[in-house]
């Protein structure tokens, strides 16, 4: 809990300021609409329509869609705008808080008794007199009320940027959930909660002041909400003089493993912060547009992604390739493999006699394969069926945690496992060789951002992370946060890991 | 060259008004003379209140023109015109979020001008200093017309227009804010038209009374003329009714 408690102030300061530039972005916007809307019925219908049609659309479905229009956007505009992280986001709450905005502040104006507007102008008010004297003091009490719904809402639907690569309190949240670790996602929860309540009683109170004619009340409000912006914000404003962004993709080896290059560059005197929960193509994009500084990629993801190439060379000549291309095209840079694969491969219990996936060939068509639900579509495996003639007696697909469980009580007889899994060991199963070299290679391999690649001393402070992990310490650590009972955070299996490797290594 | 003085403080030449199709006003022409209390009478829908939005551009004739001091009220800028001329509402208006004082200071804080003389302006409409502290849904509904024809008055306007001011009175209320009225008018020196439905006081408190039916003038005449019967029909028929009160009444107390 105290590592989940640590990572919090930077976490909430960096929401605050997405949920504050949102609001006040949607104020900016909402304000002057709704004004020009009040008056205007079609105006009205147009803007409250389309702010509700939003309003519809999930908030994690809006984020998402935000990826694709600024990719088309910036590829239109000749680039330079990023697509992921703090943009996107932004748009997408801004949005969101809108609809509230417009639809109090058009009520709040419509509500007004036409015989006071009448007045107004029959003593002789301009139109910005009419605003300022009479409209806006008369609308704001409902106004301030749309106004505390899209605040809730917005400081809510914040946590979602998490899934865009923007650090938000959404981070221990997914991450939480994605690990198994109820504290970690009730801290997110509970700190969204109370900024949430925090920042409605601090409107509540301006909105009393205005609804009283109470100015004390009112700048009372205004300014404690100010005291908190500056206060959430100032984990910030500390010295963000080499400070690094870790990026990790959504799964347990990914959070450990930013977790062990974080302290090494903790060690090295850098600030580091986390971005976690990215999706697979989402990180390297990340790390070319340089919003991340550096995360471990699998070399075939890069190779048949990004890369677009569909041979299967050696593992030599992959990574070979992977640096000449990145020198060429994207400039970002390759520090290293890790020393370890995450590849797809054939898992079998130990008892069963079998050494490679030749020998399983000749056996197969009395056996049962079990596969992870994507597997049996994935070139991989028609890459491997057909380099060796696989045909087994039948094919099942499971989801990963009852796929273990098949092999392990005999209803499947060949699984098919990721090789730096953690249960290979514990459920003490034998990966099959591939003599023939049919499986594609998924080298762990260190990646830094394009403005890394020729810092020196940022190097020197990763490289040694080259070739040292085994693949039998990854499974570990692995485990050690799978794992049902006695689970670690990612944060002590990476300590455990890096403690691991450095004794190994004396 | 031409003063102020000779012309009429408000004139109508050949002015219509239609809303979809339906005559308002209907060619009317009149010219009200500096300082004169003229009331405006006739039923619901008879164009009386229309006529008197024309005035302060609250309103704009479809042809002919309006002419406050000789002056065409097309050419002229409506914030300045409207902030020379008060304006009393049948349903008050006053603003809900402003004080009594802030009520009635609002044309000189609009103008830039120096702050009013709140407690004098209460006492001149017969309203205690003490009330300028107070919200208008504190008030009482005379209290809050009294704030309403003293805001009117806060411009220093010459020309006091006034649409069924007492329509929502009780009657007590609306006999005593009826004689002050036609004491401020006597007092400031201002030329009033007063809308109302009601014969009586208009034939109480006006110089001269101008009856409209479906847009157009059917009679003006002095109190004096519409009770010797010398206005014609429509007034006849207007003048009846007071007139069948008092004989019952009369007959009540005998």
């Amino acid at each position: 809990m105290t590592e989940a408690l640590r990572q919090l102030p930077s976490l909430i300061a960096s929401h605050v300021l997405l949920a504050a530039a949102a609001l006040a972005l949607a104020l900016a916007i909402g304000l002057p609409l709704g004004l020009a809307a009040a008056r205007r019925p079609r105006l009205a219908a147009l803007a409250l329509g389309f702010a509700g049609l939003v309003q519809t659309i999930p908030g994690l479905a809006l984020l998402a869609l935000f990826y694709p229009l600024l990719l088309a956007l910036s590829t239109l505009i000749g680039g330079g705008v990023p697509a992921l992280g703090f943009l996107p986001a932004l748009l997408a709450l801004t949005l969101y808080a809108l609809l509230p905005i417009l639809r109090n502040l058009i009520a709040g104006l419509r509500g007004i008794d036409p015989a006071v507007l009448q007045a107004a102008d029959a003593v002789g008010m301009t139109g910005g007199q009419r605003l300022r004297l009479v409209e806006a003091p008369l609308a704001a009490p409902v106004a301030m009320a749309g106004i505390r719904t899209a605040a809730v809402w917005t400081i809510g639907a914040a946590t979602l940027a998490t899934t865009v690569g923007y650090p938000s309190l959404g981070n221990p949240i997914f991450a939480g959930l994605q690990i198994e670790r109820w504290d970690l996602v009730l801290a997110g929860c509970v700190a969204a909660a109370l900024l949430a309540l925090i920042t409605d009683a601090l409107l509540g109170l301006i909105e009393r002041g205005i609804g009283r004619r109470q100015r004390a009340l009112t700048l009372a409000g205004l300014g404690l909400l100010l005291l908190g912006l500056l206060l959430a914000c100032l984990p910030l404003l500390r010295g963000p003089t080499r400070s690094v962004t870790i990026g990790a993709k959504n799964f347990s080896e990914q959070y450990i493993l930013a977790r062990l290059i974080g302290g090494r560059l903790e060690r090295a005197g850098y600030r580091v912060s986390y971005r976690e929960g990215l999706g697979s193509a989402v990180a390297f994009r990340a790390l070319r547009s340089g919003d991340i500084d550096v995360y471990v990629e699998y070399s075939g993801t890069l190779w048949t992604g990004a890369m677009g190439r569909s041979d299967t060379p050696s593992r030599q000549a992959m990574l070979d390739g992977i640096a000449r291309w990145m020198a060429a095209g994207p400039k970002t840079g390759l520090v290293g493999p890790l020393g370890f694969e995450n590849a797809y491969a054939l898992a079998v219990r130990r008892d069963s006699g079998l050494g490679s996936i030749a020998d399983l060939a000749a056996r197969a068509p009395e056996l049962t394969l079990g596969a992870d639900l994507e597997f049996l579509d994935r070139p991989e495996w028609r890459a491997v069926r057909d380099a060796y003639g696989l045909r087994f007696k039948a094919t099942r697909a499971y989801s990963p945690t009852f796929m273990y469980r098949a092999l392990q009580s005999g209803q499947a007889d060949a699984i098919s496992a990721f090789s730096s899994d953690g249960r290979i060991a514990a459920d003490h199963l034998t990966l099959l060789a591939d003599p023939k070299g049919a499986m594609p290679h998924y080298d762990a391999i260190l990646l830094v951002a394009p403005t890394r690649a020729g810092d020196r001393s940022f190097l020197s402070a990763l490289r040694p992370l080259v070739n040292l992990i085994p693949v039998e310490a990854m499974r570990m650590a692995n485990y050690s946060v799978d794992r049902d009972k006695d689970k670690q955070s990612p944060e002590a299996a990476a300590r455990w890991l890096d403690a691991h490797l450095t004794t190994a290594r004396r | 060259m031409s003063t102020k003085a000779d012309h009429p403080a408000l004139a109508y030449e050949q002015v219509s008004r239609r809303y979809a199709g339906l005559s308002a006003v209907d060619y009317v022409s009149l010219s009200i003379a500096r300082g004169s209390f003229v009331a405006l009478v006739g039923s619901s829908g008879s164009g009386k209140s229309t006529l008197l939005r024309l005035a302060n551009r609250l309103d704009a004739p479809d042809t002919g023109r309006v002419l406050v001091d000789g002056q065409d009220v097309a050419h002229a800028d409506p914030v300045r015109l409207r902030r020379g001329i008060g304006y009393v509402f049948q349903n008050i208006g006053l603003f809900p979020h402003l004080t009594v004082a802030e009520n009635i200071g609002i044309v000189p804080r609009l103008e830039g001008r120096p702050a009013v003389d709140v407690a004098a302006a209460l006492e001149r409409v017969g309203l205690a200093p003490d009330l300028a502290g107070r919200l208008p849904a504190q008030l009482s509904g005379g209290q809050q017309q009294r704030v309403g024809i003293a805001r009117a008055l806060a411009g220093d306007g010459k020309l006091l227009l006034m649409d069924e001011p007492f329509g929502a009175l009780d009657p007590v209320t609306r006999d005593t804010l009826g004689r002050n009225v036609r004491w401020l008018h006597d007092a400031l020196g201002l030329t009033t038209i007063l809308v109302t439905h009601d014969m009586a006081e208009a034939l109480l408190l006006a110089d001269r009374i101008v009856v409209m039916a479906r847009g157009r003038i059917v009679a003006d005449a002095t109190p004096r003329e519409m009770l010797a019967g010398e206005a014609g029909a429509e007034a006849d028929a207007l003048v009846a009714i007071p007139r069948a009160q008092l004989k019952r009444l009369n007959e009540l107390a005998r």
